[in-house]
């Protein structure tokens, strides 16, 4: 693709259609139109809306605690003996993940729409725990849906849920992963339209929430760039945050984009590796397609079925990515690469060791990859990880994985 | 004149509202669904749905989910699909085929590619769930171009001003959705599916069939006593189901025949006057 790189282009998309080039979308079935439209159009109305956008950083502020702390990893650093590693703390956001700020901005948005009831899709459950944070604030009925393979492998970020008063659903469809729990709150969001706000988790599925995801995470870059100016004196030379629908990284990346000096990296899921097939990195192996209401790059077969996934991370763990990834690939704006099980793993022992700070093992996949990256830097030069979230609700898995029985 | 627009025609002049099947292709196996598309149509069956099994069918309840799992893990494909319809073909010219799936496996198979091969083996219309209107145009061009009836759903949610740009848009016949749900879902509301047909054929002459929620007789003739045709898919696949689960030796004539006799009931059903 042959495209002038210009500030003006990312404020260009989605356009009317919800389209970041060729990618997004309104692919859903008929029932869902007018429900898309009305949140579209509500949306369109307060997101310039002074008062809106006032008890959005309100609650920011003083439920999630933003600003969130951009942390220079010293002794990390030091150890790799490059380029300084500087940390954006989403997991000492509440809740422990950046996963909060978009689920705070729609259920305000839920409110405003006079939904009783709110629904949503997880993986490794922090979106489930975010969402049902809210809706306990809020007052509102609350329905996860949950991959029985993820409920079996993130067993605390389920009862988490259940004491916050969510009705946890087990997805027994297909590959029981991240992809069929969104099949299942797409079911339930037809059937149950009128009363119903269907919180997306991530930066997929059809317009407006590609959109209004990234608006809302879009206050990690804000906060990340004015700090790197304050603390370094400078911009980063490169971003570096894990994609798996991809909020977090987009989160981080959409303020920088104008500016091209600061490179990016997406770091997908290598799983056991790429060139076995059993990962889920679908912007380095996969091919454009339509799935959950937009077309994107997605892990599919010859006949256009959508492929198994594997990770170690459960929230890493989807055969799709936000179209605006899959844009932001095309036209060159954004390196995507991966990290695998292995070295995710490897990352997160070593900055809970180095640094006393646990990372989750989708945000481990971010560390292994910027450690690579920062070696092969000077020391004036410094980069930005997305710390998207902390690892509590890992450790049952990474003992296992390890032999070990807490 | 098309197969559709025939059979449509032929069931006005014979004042009967058609019956419309939906089966998996594929299920219960790819080598049976011919032999079971003839004895629906021997059942009573005006028009044939087939179904295209997808990996992510997001508008599916339970019964047809598990239908695009069996159909998936016995091989089919689209391609598969394709072959079942041409080997239909062979031995009868007349009654209309709808291929009903999902975008993906048709975008990569190429809408052009697809429309060619979809004329050639005797299909006569689509219905791809995840294609509203705003994402239609690429493949609405392939279809044209060869003459095969694209064909939209009219939800209960859908407003009046969209109903008027999708008839704009329609061929073949409006399927109209009875219930807010997944397919198999709900209890349908005779009162409301009376009002939004009688909306939809205040903006188009095409004919009206309805589904989703239609599970029998009785619910099969309320829809009839407005509709121009009724479609039945779960129920048929469950009736299948069933056999299997009583009788683990049951042949597959025996799952089709379940599903003949079911459909031969529903038409009688909506032949007889209310009881």
């Amino acid at each position: 693709m042959t495209i002038d790189i210009t500030p003006e282009l990312f404020a260009s998309v989605p356009d009317a259609h919800g389209r970041f080039g060729p990618f997004g979308g309104k692919f859903v079935a008929e029932t869902l139109m007018s429900a898309l439209s009305d949140l579209e159009a509500l949306y369109a109305r307060l997101k310039d809306d002074a008062a809106f956008q006032r008890e959005f950083d309100a609650d920011l502020a003083h439920y999630v605690g933003r600003p969130s702390p951009l942390y220079e990893a010293s002794r990390l650093s030091d150890a790799i003996g490059g380029g300084r590693i500087y940390l954006k703390r989403e997991d000492l956001n509440h809740t422990g993940a950046h996963k909060v700020n978009n689920t705070i901005g729609q259920a305000l948005l839920a409110k405003h729409m006079g939904k009783r009831r709110v629904i949503a899709e997880t993986g490794a459950g922090q979106h489930g725990v975010a969402t049902a944070t809210v809706a306990a604030r809020l007052g509102l009925e609350c329905h996860v849906f949950m991959g029985e393979e993820d409920i079996r492998r993130q067993s605390l970020n389920v009862y988490r849920m259940k004491l916050l008063g969510a009705e946890v659903v087990p997805v027994t469809s297909g590959s029981r992963t991240l992809k069929d729990a969104m099949n299942e709150a797409l079911r339930d969001w037809v059937t149950n339209v009128d009363d119903t706000f269907y919180i997306i988790g991530t930066v997929a599925g059809p317009h407006p929430y590609p959109m209004l995801v990234r608006d809302f995470q879009s206050v990690i870059g804000r906060e990340a760039r004015v700090q790197s100016l304050a603390q370094a004196g400078k911009l980063p030379a490169g971003l570096v945050a894990c994609v798996g629908g991809g909020s977090n990284a987009i989160g981080l990346f959409h303020p920088f984009l104008q500016d091209a000096e600061v490179a990016m990296y997406g770091v997908e899921a290598g799983g056991r590796g790429l060139e076995t097939g059993a990962h889920a990195a679908p912007l380095s192996m996969g091919s454009p397609g339509v799935l959950h209401g937009n077309r994107t790059y997605l892990m599919q077969d010859d006949d256009g079925q959508i492929l198994d996934t594997h990770s170690v991370s459960a929230g890493l763990d989807y055969p799709g990515v936000g179209p605006e990834h899959a844009w932001l690939k095309d036209i060159g704006r954004v390196n995507y690469v991966s990290a695998n099980d292995d070295e995710a793993l490897a990352a997160f022992h070593r900055l809970t060791r180095v640094e006393g700070i646990m990372p989750a093992l989708e945000t481990a996949h971010a560390m292994a990859y910027a450690e690579r990256l920062a070696a092969d830097m000077s020391p004036d030069e410094h980069i930005i990880v997305n710390l998207s979230g902390r690892g509590d609700k890992d450790i049952l898995t990474v003992a296992a994985i390890e032999g070990i029985e807490v | 004149m098309s197969r559709l627009n025939a059979t449509f025609a032929r069931l006005r002049s014979e004042g009967r509202q058609g019956l419309v099947s939906y089966v998996v292709a594929g299920d219960p196996s790819p080598s049976g669904t011919v032999e079971l598309l003839h004895q629906l149509v021997a059942a009573g069956a005006d028009v044939l749905e087939v179904g295209v099994p997808f990996s992510d069918p997001m508008a599916e309840g339970a019964v047809i989910q598990k239908g695009h799992e069996r159909a998936l893990a016995n091989g089919m494909s689209l391609q598969g699909v394709l072959d079942i319809v041409a080997a239909f073909r062979q031995a009868d010219q007349h009654t209309p085929i709808i291929m009903m799936g999902y975008a993906n496996p048709i975008e990569r198979f190429g809408y052009e590619m697809f429309a060619a091969a979809g004329a050639e083996a005797g299909v006569d219309g689509l219905i791809t769930v995840d294609l509203p209107p705003e994402e239609v145009d690429a493949i609405d061009a392939a279809l044209k171009a060869v003459e095969l009836d694209n064909i939209f759903l009219i939800s209960p949610t859908t407003p009046a001003s969209r109903i008027q740009t999708i008839v704009e848009r329609a061929r073949g016949f409006i399927y109209c959705v009875a219930v807010k749900g997944v397919t198999g879902s709900g209890q349908l509301d005779a009162v409301e599916v009376a009002r939004n047909v009688a909306l939809i054929r205040s903006k188009t002459a095409l004919p009206v069939a309805v589904g989703f929620g239609i599970k029998d007789a009785d619910s099969a003739r309320a829809v009839a006593a407005v509709a121009d045709a009724v479609v039945v898919g779960s129920a048929l696949i469950d009736a299948m189901v069933r056999v299997a689960e009583q009788d683990s030796v049951a042949s597959e004539h025996q799952l089709h025949a379940a599903a003949a006799a079911l459909l031969k009931s529903i038409r009688e059903g909506m032949d007889s006057s209310p009881s």
